[in-house]
């Protein structure tokens, strides 16, 4: 017999398959009904019927959809992602597209990074404030906590991307705007040239899981074993360090994970913004050339990022939830 | 007006002496002191000086960009090929085609068979020197049935190319076509080493300036000086980078925190905000992009010619260029050929808005009253809607109701143009007359989007092209494509109201000579091996 947590983390991987299927099944009919096709946009509007359809039949979209589907489906399995349909287009006799794979990886790194970046900024930052402002509750402090972050996260993505850099890389010349960083500049160099996106990011989603730290906090102070531990003669941030926040991960971590997910899927306008070369802009790329195996492939790498972190927040919420760990 | 801006460039252009420089900043209100400095800077700004790292931005790229020139499509790679590689022929600066890595050319007197001889001691970046099986892999790389250049149907005519001695190269071609070179100089047509009767262009040899460093897709190019250039009096930066800066905030951003030295395709709208910014300077180049209203003859009401008149007769390009292009500019004459093309028509009267004359077309034709539907979307230019709501505005006053339809942008190009009667549209252009026409005006091209096909004048249109095409006598040559401008302007189906401007941001430091190519935006792609920092 499987501990109780083991068994709970192997439905959740085996649901988190099945969802994963279900994304590849929606991802490849919805990408059907997408208008054009790639053949006739890169062929241009003047190419004639016979080139499109010999182009199609090389690139085997004439193929029924089921047999596509499971054709792609297969080599995903066997982690190939095929390769993408441009540089098919190109001269000569040979191929010359390159393998989704190639196109993918650096890419997926520089994404990762700077969400790692933000997620280091962010994170503690949003726990720190969340902790303080449920220790100081209705104080000035917490109120204007509140009302700053609150105000980040009202303004869209690429205001607070402008604002930060009319004022520290136009006007206080501390940080650059072009975050285009290359794979091989060493870390200090990219996180300096990281900077200024991994900010904005990190006021875009602080409101949130400071919020939510806030509030899971302050929930349990209500609740009579924190009573006890007031009455036990405990200090305030012994009681809220000690007690309530034990009790409270489960919730805080959803919401982080989520906020995580939201970095690495979610930043396509930063992207843009700070000319970072991130997955979000080659997946824009690829839906406007109709290039589909690079937009499967981005899509089933978002659609696992958020399968995973979510079950990963859901691991650590049993694990430090004593009711769940122990189930009667 | 003449300010002082023409003056400096009429005597660096060698136009005015000194004394005559002085005489007229004087007129202009300048001391002597302060003109004699500005003459002084003048000229100094023209001596290429060599070093420094130059960093600029491109409003192109894109993650599909390879570095196989036949598929090259965009500004980025344009730029990128022209600054590492070279062609035979080279427009440059003023426009003038001179060989580059051609040394000379003959055509026989039909101007069917061309022979090339080619420049020796020429050298490859990875140390192959270059010779004739070069040149001869690299145009058969966009030839030949299975190629999928994108530069293949501009040398559909070349029905044989041959090697004929180590360096030269004879081409024959199936028509007659004075303007050969000026293909050859096609940016798809760089030329690259060989590699067992193949072009080599996975690794990124070329002859040029600059030896390709890196190259990511979508995101950047860098070089290095090529230390043996066989040009003398180019590339002068010792270090280039590249970068593909799509979006026009950012790039605009990146300029002003001078983080790029240039960049292109600033934002006509923002233009005047970034030329107040002290370290930058605005230049801009009139070119041959051109935005249109074809009006496709075949279809009614538009097959009528005093109905076409009328429409050309109301439409107010004055306005068009000031409220669209915010002065951005030039007015056009219904041609497609741009001032800055050889052979363009100076002697062809400018038409104007006329509305009482449209009304007497209108008249003649029979048609008062009639409404017309304008299609248009901002897939074909930006601005294009507002636009068209300006036609219907000026129309309306000569008595012609135009209806604007607006289309989604989507599928614009296979849906819209091309097809419908009456429509927005936008032309690069091209550099020569002939390709130009050849491109969408003669009979049996599939661009011809005025269907202007048939009729008398437009026969002899197609026979004046293909005539104009084999004539070697310049003077004569003149004659006939000033006559096919003619004959497109007053008969074809073509309403073409504004040039563009290539809008260029540079920071102050970098220097480039008084003219500036307009072939293409930054100094006809050339900008790399040609400017330098003062």
């Amino acid at each position: 017999m499987l501990h109780p947590v083991v068994r709970t983390i192997l439905q959740r991987l085996g649901l988190g398959l099945i969802t994963l299927f279900v994304v590849s099944l929606i991802l490849f009919s919805s990408i059907e009904f997408l208008p054009g096709d790639f053949g006739e946009a890169v062929l241009g509007q003047a190419a004639l019927p016979e080139t499109v359809a010999a182009f199609r039949k090389e690139l085997g979209l004439d193929l029924p959809l089921h047999e596509r589907y499971f054709d792609w489906l297969g080599g995903m399995l066997t982690g190939d992602m095929g390769n993408s349909f441009s540089g098919r287009g190109s001269s000569g006799g040979t191929d010359r597209s390159r393998p989704v794979i190639e196109l993918l990886a650096p890419r997926l790194a520089n994404t990762l990074f700077l969400a790692s970046m933000a997620a280091i900024i962010s994170v503690p930052l949003a726990l720190f404030l969340g902790i303080t402002a449920a220790l100081y509750r209705n104080s000035i402090y917490d109120r204007s906590v509140n009302a700053l972050t609150l105000t980040t996260i009202s303004f869209p993505e690429f205001f607070v991307a402008y604002l930060l850099i009319l004022i520290l890389s136009s006007f206080l010349k501390l940080f650059p705007s072009l975050a285009n960083i290359s794979p091989d500049a060493p870390f200090w160099d990219r996180a300096y040239l990281t900077f200024l996106p991994a900010l904005t990011l990190t006021l875009v989603i602080v409101a949130h899981m400071m919020r939510m730290t806030r509030a899971a906090i302050i929930n349990l102070m209500a609740s009579p074993y924190i009573e006890m531990a007031e009455l036990k003669g405990a200090s305030k941030s012994e009681i809220i360090l000690r007690h309530a926040l034990p009790n409270a991960w489960a919730p805080i971590v959803t919401v982080i994970a989520f906020n995580l997910a939201y970095l690495v899927v979610g930043v396509v306008v930063v992207e843009v913004v700070f000319v970072y070369p991130g997955v979000g802009q080659l997946m824009v790329d690829a839906v406007t050339t109709r290039d589909v195996p690079v937009v499967q492939g981005c899509a089933m790498i978002f659609a696992a990022t958020y399968i995973l972190l979510n079950l990963f927040a859901d691991i650590i919420s049993i694990i430090t939830n004593p009711r769940l760990l122990h189930p009667r | 007006m003449v300010d002082i801006k023409d003056l400096e460039k009429a005597a660096r252009a060698g136009k005015l002496d000194r004394r005559e420089f002085i005489k007229r900043a004087g007129a202009l209100g300048l001391s002597l002191p302060f003109a004699t400095s500005l003459l002084s800077q003048s000229v100094h700004a023209a001596m290429p000086k060599r070093g420094g790292k130059f960093v600029q931005g491109s409003r192109h790229g894109g993650t599909t960009d390879t570095l196989d020139p036949g598929t090259h499509e965009n500004g980025f790679m344009q730029n990128v090929v022209y600054t590492y590689a070279n062609h035979l022929f080279e427009v440059d600066n003023t426009g003038e085609l001179i060989p580059e890595l051609a040394e000379s050319f003959e055509a026989s007197k039909d101007a069917k068979t061309w022979v090339i001889k080619l420049r020796k001691g020429v050298e490859f970046h990875n140390g192959k020197s270059f010779g004739a099986d070069d040149v001869v892999s690299s145009m058969n790389h966009h030839r030949g049935e299975d190629s999928k250049s994108a530069g293949k149907s501009l040398l559909d005519a070349v029905v044989d190319m041959k090697k004929t001695g180590p360096h030269e190269v004879t081409f024959k071609l199936s028509g007659g076509n004075a303007d050969f070179p000026f293909i050859l100089s096609d940016y798809h047509f760089a030329i690259l080493p060989d590699f067992n009767g193949q072009m080599d262009w996975q690794a990124g040899f070329g002859t040029g300036g600059f030896v390709l460093q890196s190259f990511e897709p979508g995101v950047r190019a860098t070089f290095k000086r090529n230390p043996n250039y066989f040009k003398s009096n180019r590339a002068h930066f010792d270090e280039v980078e590249t970068i593909s800066l799509v979006d026009t905030t950012a790039r605009q951003n990146a300029v002003m925190n001078q983080e790029v030295h240039a960049i292109n395709g600033v934002d006509p709208k923002t233009v005047h905000l970034l030329g107040r910014n002290p370290s930058i300077s605005i230049l801009e180049t009139t070119g041959t992009l051109h935005y249109t209203f074809p009006m496709r003859v075949t279809m009614a009401p538009f097959d009528n010619y005093d109905l076409r008149m009328a429409v050309k007769l109301s439409v107010d390009r004055e306005q068009l260029v000031k409220k669209i292009l915010l002065g951005h500019g030039a007015v056009g004459n219904d041609s497609p050929i741009a001032s800055s093309m050889p052979y363009y028509n100076d002697k062809m009267p400018q038409r104007k808005y006329d509305p009482d004359k449209a009304k007497f077309h209108l008249k003649k034709a029979g048609m008062e009253g009639i409404t017309l539907d304008l299609s248009t979307s901002e897939a074909a230019f930006s601005g294009a809607v507002d636009a068209a709501l300006l036609v219907k505005d000026s129309a309306a006053k000569a008595g012609l109701s135009v209806n604007v339809v607006r289309e989604p942008k989507d599928g614009y190009w296979s849906n819209v143009w091309n097809k419908k009667a009456w429509c927005a549209c936008y032309w690069g252009g091209r550099p020569t007359p002939d390709w130009m026409f050849t491109a969408a005006y003669v009979a049996d091209s599939n661009w011809n989007d005025t269907d202007w096909r048939t009729g008398p004048k437009a026969d002899r249109f197609n026979k004046l092209v293909v005539a104009a095409r084999s004539e070697l006598d310049t003077s004569k040559r003149r004659e006939m494509y000033f006559e096919a401008q003619e004959l497109v302007n007053d008969d074809g189906g073509l309403v073409l109201p504004m040039f563009a401007n290539y809008i260029h941001a540079l920071n102050k430091k970098v220097a480039h000579d008084e003219q500036v190519a307009g072939n293409w935006e930054s100094d006809g792609n050339k900008n790399v091996e040609r400017w330098w920092f003062a």
